[in-house]
């Protein structure tokens, strides 16, 4: 059985899921209870289970603090921090704490939390609300890095990283959460992180992209005269390359897109992994089509900062032909 | 509209055995044993001689950089006596003495000082977290444990320590706040030493003390003599049973750090000597052995004794700690980032140990 539902419906679906099969789960974060949370994620979550969904106070590295300390006592902490630059403010917990319970302890104490955060642009949102710092936390040794791109695969991986044993920041991409329903299974579901997931093949030019811009990516494969075949990873960390180092070793072209900055980006490291095991099928240098190296602008010149499917599609035509 | 006070509050201040010898007997904790009270003395002694031992051997290059809690001892061990055996401690780095008092071994001191993570484990046998290195942050985390054990339904408390300086960071307030909110089952406990490395306690706040501190987060607090032993258990343990029903108490205890911040530290660049002697005139030990012997519970022989067995604990620490340390493996340090190692990793793991020449 499916149900039709949008990727904010998906992470209902999978909290609530999650919620009444481990009675251990505890959702909580700012406005998440009885408002719903902002983007309405956690709708009605509180009435069904008052036991385990709880308003915070506004504190984000209280919030990050605390679950630290459910994890340890045995709980299964997924707080929600209600946009993903406010999850600096709780920075320190997740990089010095969380991160390394485990091997300061030895696994003697460990940190099951998964901390969900709306991110990216696209939503003409206030300042501060349409970063993409996911390379920055998979910088973090210790941590898990995960970005959904479909209702389906949000109610898979969330599923997945409530279950992991290790600390996962989940990243939602708030411009796809009211984008078009699709069939989400209904129950368990449950997509495996570190799993790559090839979106559609192709044979002339291999193409990687997450969240929002895997959508982008998909509008402007149509537009170029190649075909690409084209990768989602889900799991930005750890990252599983084998579908991309098989894809490359087929097509010698690649793109990676990303809407975060291009130095230090994520793609970055994907192209110097691409060095270690596919140099030698490379036909033309990997392309990466990223946010420019500026803070994120205010929304009315954020449509200029973040790639779209024009300087997606001309990446892929560099790529293709030279 | 007329003015008037909508709000009001007071600091209580509490000694139970005062530096001149005295006993208050309406608030002494009558329910110690002869052999509690015994045991209080010989965890202090353990820990101010751990101490001596470890600066020593730190100084022969034997171990690194080490964080007295020398003059704290009473803080610390009277505090962590009053906890129940399954009761939570999540301590700063200062936290010997009540690590000791609370079971921990002075080996797992040593070896953590040695640079390894294996004196970090916790035993099975103890609810702790390891030491919290980033000043401030591990309130945070209590008040997260006091809060779950109030969600699982058990009595459980957790008990956090940390310092004068750690009140300055927005953390500690935030820890506090969502104790009060949350009902956590958790003890805030402020050894309030004085200093923050050589940052004296009147630079870190124009609040009168530390413990008002706990009034904006609508919690209770009380200032206690931090160097009175049985003050310190009295004080913690009404403060736990308070928290063990959801209402979350702040303790300050007004104590000094006889010993520098760290190992890497020179008081004398900061504090004069006069001010350190007027504080070894109110030394936790000194105070309480005189009450001991004043009730006929501790005599030279005695005294004599509890030091042989604990240098011979001490060396016996010490020969563990360095066999543990010859037998630590490199290698381990990949078999706890996650459960599972990634494939990344694993790369990484095998071409450290000297296998296949793969990078990920």
């Amino acid at each position: 059985m499916t149900s039709k539902l949008r990727m904010v419906d998906a992470v209902r679906d999978a909290l609530g899921d999650a919620l009444s099969r481990d009675s251990s789960v505890i959702v909580y974060g700012e406005d998440v209870g009885v408002n719903g949370g902002v983007f309405r994620a956690t709708e009605g979550l509180i009435n069904e289970h008052p036991d385990q969904v709880f308003d915070s106070p506004l504190a984000e590295a209280g919030i990050v603090g605390l679950g630290i300390g459910l994890g340890a006592c045995g709980l299964t902490p997924v707080p929600e921090i209600q946009f993903q630059s406010f999850l600096y403010q709780g920075f320190h917990h997740l990089q010095q704490h969380a991160a390394r319970m485990r091997s300061r302890s030895r696994s003697t104490v460990t940190c099951p939390m998964t901390i969900r955060v709306p991110y990216g642009g696209g939503i003409h949102a206030l300042e501060h609300h349409a970063e993409s710092f996911e390379a920055g936390f998979a910088h973090i040794s210790g941590v898990k890095v995960v970005v959904p791109s479909t209702p389906s695969n949000t109610k898979g991986l969330l599923t997945a990283a409530i279950r992991d044993p290790d600390p996962v920041v989940f990243m939602e991409p708030t411009r796809l959460y009211r984008s078009t329903p699709e069939d989400v299974p209904d129950g368990e579901h449950v997509v495996p992180l570190g799993e790559s997931r090839t979106v559609q093949e192709g044979s002339d030019v291999t193409l990687i992209a997450w969240g929002t811009m895997l959508h982008k990516s998909l509008d402007a494969v149509k537009q170029v005269n190649a075909s690409v075949e084209v990768i989602d990873p889900q799991t930005i960390w750890p990252l599983d390359m084998d579908p991309i180092v098989d894809s490359i070793r087929k097509t010698g072209r690649c793109v990676v897109v990303h809407e975060a900055p291009k130095t230090a980006g994520m793609g970055a490291d994907i192209v110097a992994r691409i060095n270690d095991h596919a140099l030698y099928s490379l036909e033309a240098p990997v392309e990466r089509v990223t946010g420019y190296d500026v803070p994120v602008p205010f929304f009315a010149r954020e449509d200029a900062y973040l790639p779209d499917p024009t300087r997606i599609a001309a990446g892929i035509e560099r790529a293709h032909n030279s | 509209m007329p003015r008037e006070t909508v709000a009001s509050f007071d600091i209580t201040y509490q000694e139970v055995l005062s530096s001149d010898g005295s006993v208050d007997e309406a608030l002494y904790p009558s329910e110690l044993s002869d052999a509690e009270l015994r045991e209080l003395y010989r965890h202090m002694k353990l820990a101010r001689r751990l101490d001596e031992r470890a600066i020593a051997l730190q100084r022969r290059g034997e171990l690194g950089t080490y964080a007295p809690s020398t003059g704290q001892e009473a803080a610390q061990v009277g505090s962590a006596m009053a906890l129940r055996e399954d009761d939570w401690f999540v301590p700063a780095f200062r936290e010997q003495a009540a690590a000791i008092a609370l079971g921990g071994a002075p080996r797992d001191v040593l070896l953590y000082a040695m640079g390894y993570e294996e004196g970090a484990e916790i035993p099975d046998e103890l609810n702790a977290l390891p030491p919290a290195i980033p000043v401030g942050s591990q309130p945070l985390h209590a008040a997260g444990i006091g809060w779950g054990e109030s969600l699982k339904g058990t009595d459980r408390a957790a008990i956090t320590y940390f310092g004068d300086g750690a009140t300055s960071q927005g953390d500690v307030y935030e820890a506090m706040n969502f104790a009060g909110v949350y009902d956590a089952q958790t003890v805030f406990c402020c050894q309030n030493n004085q200093y923050a490395i050589s940052t004296p306690r009147h630079v870190q706040t124009q609040a009168e003390t530390l413990a008002q501190k706990a009034v904006a987060a609508g919690i209770e607090s009380i200032q206690v003599d931090g160097n009175d032993v049985l003050g310190m258990y009295a004080a913690t343990r009404d403060a736990i049973e308070k928290a063990r029903q959801g209402n979350p108490v702040l303790i300050e205890a007004l104590t000094y750090r006889q010993q520098m911040h760290t190992t890497s530290d020179d008081p004398s660049r900061y504090r004069s000597d006069v001010e350190e002697d007027e504080w070894l005139a109110k030394d936790p030990l000194i105070r309480y052995e005189a009450f001991l012997r004043n009730r006929g519970l501790l005599d030279d022989d005695a005294i004599d004794t509890i030091d042989d067995t604990i240098e011979a604990e001490l060396e016996d620490a010490i020969t563990a700690a360095k066999t543990a340390a010859t037998t630590a493996d490199p290698a381990d340090m990949f078999h706890h980032v996650f459960a599972e190692m990634p494939a990344s990793l694993r790369s990484q793991h095998a071409q450290f140990i000297g296998g296949e020449d793969s990078d990920e």
